[in-house]
């Protein structure tokens, strides 16, 4: 699938209608999510920024619409090619979603050890591997989730999204509950994997300094809907209303004077 | 078979859907691999035994891998080229990679910096390892103990500041629970209690009838089910009913910081959450225990007058000679106590909870296993005790 301007759509969101009981969440939706970007998600708290990853995921029912990712439509895929996509992504939850009773190296290995029939020592090494590249170092291997601090958890929760070496990972707000040094670091981890790897990122975030520093593309929902979609000049010169509340807000002012002074 | 006619004779080929991953050339000492196809998780494992075919050969000087041919690449492809090259360096040979898509070029750099961790030291020894597992579980009994005690001392505590100023007291709470553990238990445990009156009463008509003393089938129903088998049938219900629920509430508020926060805000724990449980459970066991022991004594009526052909109005006649009040003193003088040993026990697991999910079900087992063993040692004390003031 390619679309007009000649970028790999993987991610195709067409006309999504999806809704709690009398109250609508996403009304009539389309967002495109181009092969090999960092696509930034923002919408004010509460907006559905997550309804709209979890819809994509598959883990919310919709009204109406069409998802299709790799160019698969989800809702009329047989489950093996549904399988067969979940494969192809990976996906870090707000609260890392760790499972609580397993190790650091039985969560990252959990995932491997259920699809491939691979050897216990190269288990072992790939673990190690893995959480290596999240910047973590082997004495964390053999901790509990629960002994982990906020930035580990993450890390390891992104080392285990990125068992399977997926093409596409989903982050919801990644750099939520980290430190502003932790954050940027975590950016720049993000940034370095995709790069690495080949990845398409889909982030929903709140972070203007990650949207700054990380996002090729950024989409912007409020009122039920995607208002606007570009880089971050785009939206700095919108003229709509929310986004200049969002982008030219004191916070936003302050993050922009600390990289111009930097 | 592309690379087949490239290399000539072909030593090692290990194929997907018949195309080849890594094919090798002996020349002297000096071995010639060329990787092709997909290194990608998919094929790990077939990749995997064709590099330990590889890394089997021996007195090799100098490996020369060619990548150009691979497809695509990722993190488990990285991971098993990187270690077919340390394993050959780690033997002293010398190790090349050419060819590689320079995509792929930054992956297989950061895979070069894995660090594996150190060999894991000797295991120690057997006979050590058990006495420390030994060791570990008489301690840890020791603790539950300790636990056990100290939730006695604060419970006072939190008690006599209730008493001073009452109105500190969660009766709202209070309330609510004993509406969980007492009002919504009645049913269940009015039907296990009557259907067990019943068991006894007829295993008691078949034997007794033997030597013609059915009539003492009243007696043993009578004071069997008001001195024991009321409250312990009621104390094990509630155990496994609220003392879980208890340890499971509790449990998963340690897990989400729910208790840390009670106490930041200046509340005491003890106070707001185990107090109004415990003297839920104080209020509503003897009461359960009393709606118990006379569902019992008509389940074992019913069965005397149907099985054992002994009439209600004999029956009654018969129960009031066997059974004094002191009967029925023992059973529900017990209640209390036991739902005091229940309560602290469930609250104890309960704020024992660590992190994990596997935690909240090990305490929640711990929890009735430990209740239920407590409140028949505590039967039996009360029993020796019983009997040494003559009830």
């Amino acid at each position: 699938m390619a679309s007009g301007n000649g970028k790999d759509v993987v991610i195709a969101v067409r006309d999504l209608v999806v809704g709690f009981g009398d109250h609508i969440v996403l009304d009539h939706v389309d967002l495109d999510v181009y092969r090999g970007e960092i696509l930034g998600f923002v919408g004010g708290s509460g907006a559905g920024k997550s309804v709209l990853m979890r819809t994509i995921i598959g883990l919310l029912p919709r009204r109406s619409g069409k998802i299709s990712v790799f160019g698969v439509d989800l809702a009329t895929a047989t489950d093996d090619e549904r399988h067969a996509v979940e494969r192809r992504w990976g996906v870090l939850f707000q609260q890392g979603a760790l499972f609580s009773s397993l190790t650091v190296r039985e969560n990252l290995q959990f995932p491997i050890r259920e699809y491939l029939k691979l050897p216990e020592e190269l288990l072992n090494e790939l673990a190690i591997a893995k959480l290596e590249m999240v910047g973590l170092d082997v004495s964390a291997l053999d901790k509990f989730p629960a002994e982990l601090s906020g930035g580990m958890t993450k890390r390891v929760a992104l080392a285990r999204a990125l068992a399977l070496d997926p093409e596409i990972v989903f982050l919801d707000e990644p750099t939520s509950g980290l430190d502003p040094i932790g954050a940027g670091d975590f950016d720049e981890l993000i940034a370095t994997l995709q790069r690495t790897l080949g990845l398409t990122v889909f982030m929903v975030t709140h972070d203007l300094d990650s949207l700054h520093t990380v996002c090729d593309r950024i989409a912007v929902l409020a009122d039920h809907k995607v208002i606007a979609t570009g880089d971050m000049d785009t939206m700095l010169a919108s003229k709509h209303p929310w986004l200049r509340a969002y982008f030219h807000g004191t916070r936003s002012r302050a993050s922009q004077g600390a990289e111009a002074r930097s | 078979m592309r690379s087949g006619r490239i290399f000539g004779h072909n030593l090692e080929a290990t194929r997907v859907n018949g195309e080849t991953l890594l094919e090798g050339k002996i020349d002297g000492a000096r071995l010639t691999l060329a990787g092709t196809g997909d290194w990608i998780a998919k094929n790990a494992r077939v990749l995997q035994a064709s590099i330990d075919a590889e890394t089997k050969r021996a007195g090799i000087k100098e490996v020369a891998i060619d990548m150009g041919a691979v497809e695509r690449l990722d993190t488990f492809g990285a991971w098993l080229l990187e270690k077919l090259m340390r394993t050959f360096a780690d033997r002293g040979a010398a190790t090349r990679v050419t060819g590689l898509k320079e995509d792929y070029r930054r992956l297989v750099d950061e895979v070069h910096g894995v660090e594996l961790e150190k060999p894991a030291l000797a295991r120690p020894n057997q006979v050590a390892y058990v006495l420390a597992a030994i060791g570990h579980s008489i301690a840890s009994v020791g603790h539950t103990f300790n636990a056990f005690v100290n939730m006695l001392g604060a419970l006072s505590v939190v008690l006599l500041r209730v008493a001073v100023r009452p109105r500190t007291f969660r009766f709202t709470s209070m309330v609510h629970q004993l509406d969980l553990v007492g009002w919504r238990g009645v049913p269940i445990i009015l039907l296990i209690t009557f259907l067990v009156g019943c068991i006894i009463a007829q295993q008691g008509i078949f034997h007794f009838s033997k030597f013609g003393a059915d009539i003492y089938v009243v007696d043993m129903v009578g004071i069997l089910v008001l001195r024991e088998l009321g409250v312990l049938i009621v104390c094990i219900m509630v155990a496994g009913r609220s003392g879980s629920a208890y340890t499971a509430e509790l449990g998963s508020m340690m897990m989400r910081e729910e208790v840390d926060a009670l106490r930041t805000m200046g509340f005491d724990p003890v106070e707001v959450l185990i107090l109004p449980r415990i003297v839920a459970l104080i209020i509503g066991v003897p009461i359960l225990t009393f709606l118990g022991s006379m569902a019992a004594l008509y389940g074992g009526g019913l069965v005397c007058w149907l099985y054992g052909g002994i009439e209600p109005s004999i029956f009654l006649q018969r129960l009031h000679e066997a059974i004094s009040l002191d009967h029925f003193k023992v059973g529900i003088i017990k209640a209390p106590f036991m739902a005091l040993v229940i309560g602290v026990v469930a609250c104890v697991e309960g704020l024992n909870v660590k992190g994990s999910a596997e935690s909240l079900g090990l305490q929640t087992t711990a929890s009735v296993v430990e209740s239920i063993f407590l409140v028949i040692v505590l039967d039996g004390l009360f029993a020796i005790f019983f009997a040494s003031i003559g009830m």
